[in-house]
């Protein structure tokens, strides 16, 4: 895709603000002649597009990614001592703002993550160049196809992809971004608490009554020992899919017990320089229903990839966590390709244990 | 003679140098003898790893993981570059002191097995398949301790071959493990107890299946002779992999043989390729779907497919005359009574890996003076794969007895094979191989 810049917006805007100059306008006037000044000068870019619901198509297979706007906003991030099945990772709670983002209404399925695994997409068929420079991609390494069956008969067609490291859901926004010019990551743990709390401060996004569970979530419970297909309970109240439940999903974090005594006020990311523990979120087929709660944090470990036999082990795919998935989203803002390189994580070499 | 013979062999070769021994150990008996007992932690294990790839690379981590006196002294494998590679992930590791391989211990080429095994009490072999039989039977020869990965051959004289050194092996008293680690798992463990209980009787019939995506492929690079690409794409040659119903899905009509008891009497089925045609996928089929039968009548459906966008399933299921049972290698395990009602469900999420656990089983049996024989059952397996092979690739029926008395050789002695001289096969004039058309194949 081609970005092009809000610079007929602006000129409207300038002019509509001149026409009724209370001081309320002359200041919003302001506030906008220096973001379109920031845009000029390339610290930020904003495409145009609507911030509105639309799908994404996945390249080689006519299965798009569905999205949703998130309004960013402030919340608090964490569970308060007295939550039923907290635990001390979860707090203390604090503020946490988050910018504007898109996010996937359903988990990442199979179909989906291996046309990235197993269709080879010509380079030509990638967005044009200055895009891929804009997104801070040079390259994008392929995953090795797995020797065992990945998703250990629960099924494939519609279920969440599962068994695949962070590092690996990484790489296929990557290998998205990539294809569509668009920059797609996965969340960071700020932004997928804020989203699936949906503006809740309660334990699940549907309230405190754990009872309600079956009716939003696949949890161990219900599931009859295997994940189900993406979408099959009631939605949380921003229309995002599974966020308790069906398969964890991996957010860009490494993870500390004591991430929130040091946090960051403004889109806080711990970003990863250790391969464990890094964090899911949202719990799984096989966890119980608090394990399961907005505030629930999920490290991983190394046992994950525990029946891998090679050496190094996969950087692509774990061995023992068929209940860990992906989801995707798309920063409103279009940050700068020195930043979106940030996301970019390399892949670090696992010796295990 | 043969006690003697292996005396002057321990003699040789030190093994009981000086350390304590336990006293179920290596002293002689009226029997005849043990061949190596190793006081625990007291005296090295020399290890020498035969076939450096990323499998080989993770034995070596399980073996120096099992036992603490375990060393690694020498490696072998046809590429300098896998070798090395095998070396520096190790040395990410391990020390110096578990990795004492000098640089005049690490062997390259087609014969680099026999010095490597020279140095070592104890081999792990992970070479290509093919190789199997000949790399064995040296280091049986040679009196060493063995895990091999499998399969154990790809050819039928390279399963008489192996079954006449695991033979061998069990007189030395030799301690062989054959990767095939579903023996190893808690979840089969546990159910092949359960079935020897008679929880579920007996087993009139079962499904075994890898149905997959397929595996790695290697692309041919400029300047590499036609055996190096056969070498390093190995997974499409038969000469090396014996094709995927061999490699791989030999883990799940492993698990037929084992729970019924017995191999089968004849195999019949279909197979070919569908998708995956191009030269770069060699010789093999990706897809085979076979009907053995067994000698207490129970008849066995076993499919293995590689194709991507199908139906995914690796595990094994059997009917019993009072119900069934359900195993998968990723630990999932039950056994339902015929009206469905439950006797048995595995949570296998905690189990220690079996890949480990198979080096900890071997260890700890050398050290003891105990003997571990799973190469018979592992050549049995093999061969019951490469009869389904014969199956699918010949569209005919094939008794286990005929399919034994095979003289067709895939696989040419190391010592013929040289990088710039012919390959066991060869492409024609477009790089297509040669592949089995079902009714005009002969397998005999």
């Amino acid at each position: 895709m081609t970005v092009s810049y809000n610079t007929k917006g602006n000129l409207f805007w300038i002019t509509f603000c001149i026409k009724i100059a209370t001081i309320k306008h002359l200041i919003f006037m302001i506030l906008r002649i220096i973001f379109a000044t920031t845009i000029a000068f390339g610290f930020s870019i904003m495409p145009d597009d609507p911030f509105e619901a639309y799908s994404e198509d996945v390249p080689g297979v006519d299965l798009p990614i569905a999205f949703v706007p998130v309004t960013g906003g402030t919340f608090d991030m964490g569970s308060p001592d007295h939550e039923a099945g907290r635990k001390p990772d979860e707090g203390p709670v604090h503020k946490v703002t988050v910018d504007d983002f898109w996010m996937a209404k359903y988990e990442i399925t199979w179909e989906q993550y291996e046309s990235f695994v197993y269709r080879q997409i010509a380079k030509d068929k990638f967005a044009a160049n200055e895009r891929l420079q804009a997104l801070g991609i040079d390259g994008v390494s392929g995953a090795t196809p797995p020797y065992v069956e990945m998703s250990f008969g629960m099924g494939k067609d519609g279920y969440p992809a599962v068994n695949v490291t962070q590092y690996a859901a990484i790489m296929f926004c990557k290998w998205l971004s990539a294809s569509t010019g668009k920059f797609y990551r996965i969340p960071t743990e700020a932004e997928w608490e804020y989203a699936c709390r949906a503006g809740t401060n309660t334990m699940y996004s549907f309230g405190d009554d754990a009872s309600l569970i079956d009716e939003y979530a696949v949890y161990k419970s219900n599931s009859n020992r295997k994940y189900a297909k993406i979408g099959t309970k009631k939605p949380n109240p921003w229309g995002l899919y599974d966020m308790h439940g069906n398969v964890a999903e991996w957010t860009m974090d490494q993870y500390s017990a004591d991430t929130y005594k040091k946090s960051k006020k403004k889109n806080p990311w711990v970003k990863p320089d250790k391969l464990y523990p890094r964090v899911a979120r949202g719990g799984a087929w096989n966890q119980e229903a608090d394990q399961l709660r907005s505030a629930a944090r999920l490290p991983s470990e190394s046992k994950w990839k525990q029946r891998d036999p090679q050496l190094p082990k996969s950087r692509w795919w774990l061995t023992n966590a068929p209940f860990v998935g992906i989801r995707v989203i798309r920063p409103r803002v279009e940050p700068p390709a020195k930043e979106i390189n940030e996301f970019w994580l390399n892949p670090i070499e696992d010796y295990g244990q | 003679m043969k006690n003697l013979t292996i005396n002057e062999e321990i003699t040789r070769r030190s093994f009981v140098k000086g350390s304590t021994l336990a006293a179920s150990g290596l002293m002689t008996g009226a029997l005849g003898i043990t061949s190596s007992a190793f006081a625990a932690g007291s005296d090295t294990l020399k290890l020498a790893v035969i076939g450096c790839g990323g499998r080989g690379t993770g034995a070596v981590r399980q073996a120096l993981n099992a036992d603490e006196g375990v060393k690694l002294v020498a490696m072998a494998d046809a590429f300098k570059d896998r070798l090395d590679n095998c070396f520096s992930t190790l040395s990410e590791v391990f020390d110096k002191k578990r990795l004492a391989v000098k640089d005049d211990a690490k062997f390259t080429g087609f014969n680099a097995y026999k010095e490597a095994i020279d140095m070592a009490d104890v081999v792990i072999i992970a070479t290509p398949p093919g190789f199997r039989p000949e790399h064995f039977e040296y280091a049986v020869n040679q009196g060493k301790h063995i895990f091999a990965e499998k399969p154990m051959a790809t050819d039928v004289p390279g399963i008489r071959r192996v079954l006449a050194s695991a033979k061998k092996a069990k007189e030395k008293n030799l301690n062989v493990v054959v990767g095939l680690q579903r023996h190893y798992q808690h979840n089969y463990r546990e159910l092949y107890k359960r079935l020897q209980n008679g929880e579920i009787g007996d087993i009139v019939s079962g499904q075994v299946y890898w149905n997959g995506a397929g595996v790695w492929v290697r692309k041919r690079e400029a300047g590499q002779t036609e055996l190096e690409y056969q070498m390093r794409n190995w997974y499409y040659f038969n000469w090396l992999c014996g094709d995927h119903i061999l490699e791989q899905h030999i883990h799940n009509i492993d698990v037929a043989n084992w729970f019924i008891g017995e191999t089968p009497i004849s195999a019949q089925g279909m197979g070919g390729r569908e998708v995956r045609k191009g030269p770069d996928h060699g010789q093999i089929f990706d897809h085979h779907f076979v009907e053995f039968v067994y000698p207490s009548g129970a008849v066995i459906s076993s499919q293995c497919r590689h194709i991507q966008g199908c139906m995914n399933r690796v595990s094994e299921t059997f009917q019993g005359t009072k119900g069934s049972v359900y195993a998968s290698g990723d630990g999932d395990g039950w056994m339902k009574r015929r009206d469905g009602s439950s006797i048995y469900q595995h949570d296998g999420s905690n189990d220690l890996t079996p890949y480990q656990i198979e080096h900890n089983e071997m260890f700890a049996s050398i050290r003891k003076g105990g003997v571990i024989s799973n190469a018979e059952y592992g050549a049995n397996s093999t061969m019951t794969a490469i009869l389904g092979r014969m199956a699918t690739y010949s569209g005919k029926l094939i008794t286990w007895e005929e399919a034994m008395t095979s003289q067709k050789v895939l696989v040419p002695p190391s010592s013929e094979l040289s990088w710039n001289g012919k390959a066991p096969v060869s492409p024609d004039a477009d790089g297509n191989y040669p592949v089995p058309v079902p009714g005009q194949f002969e397998v005999l």
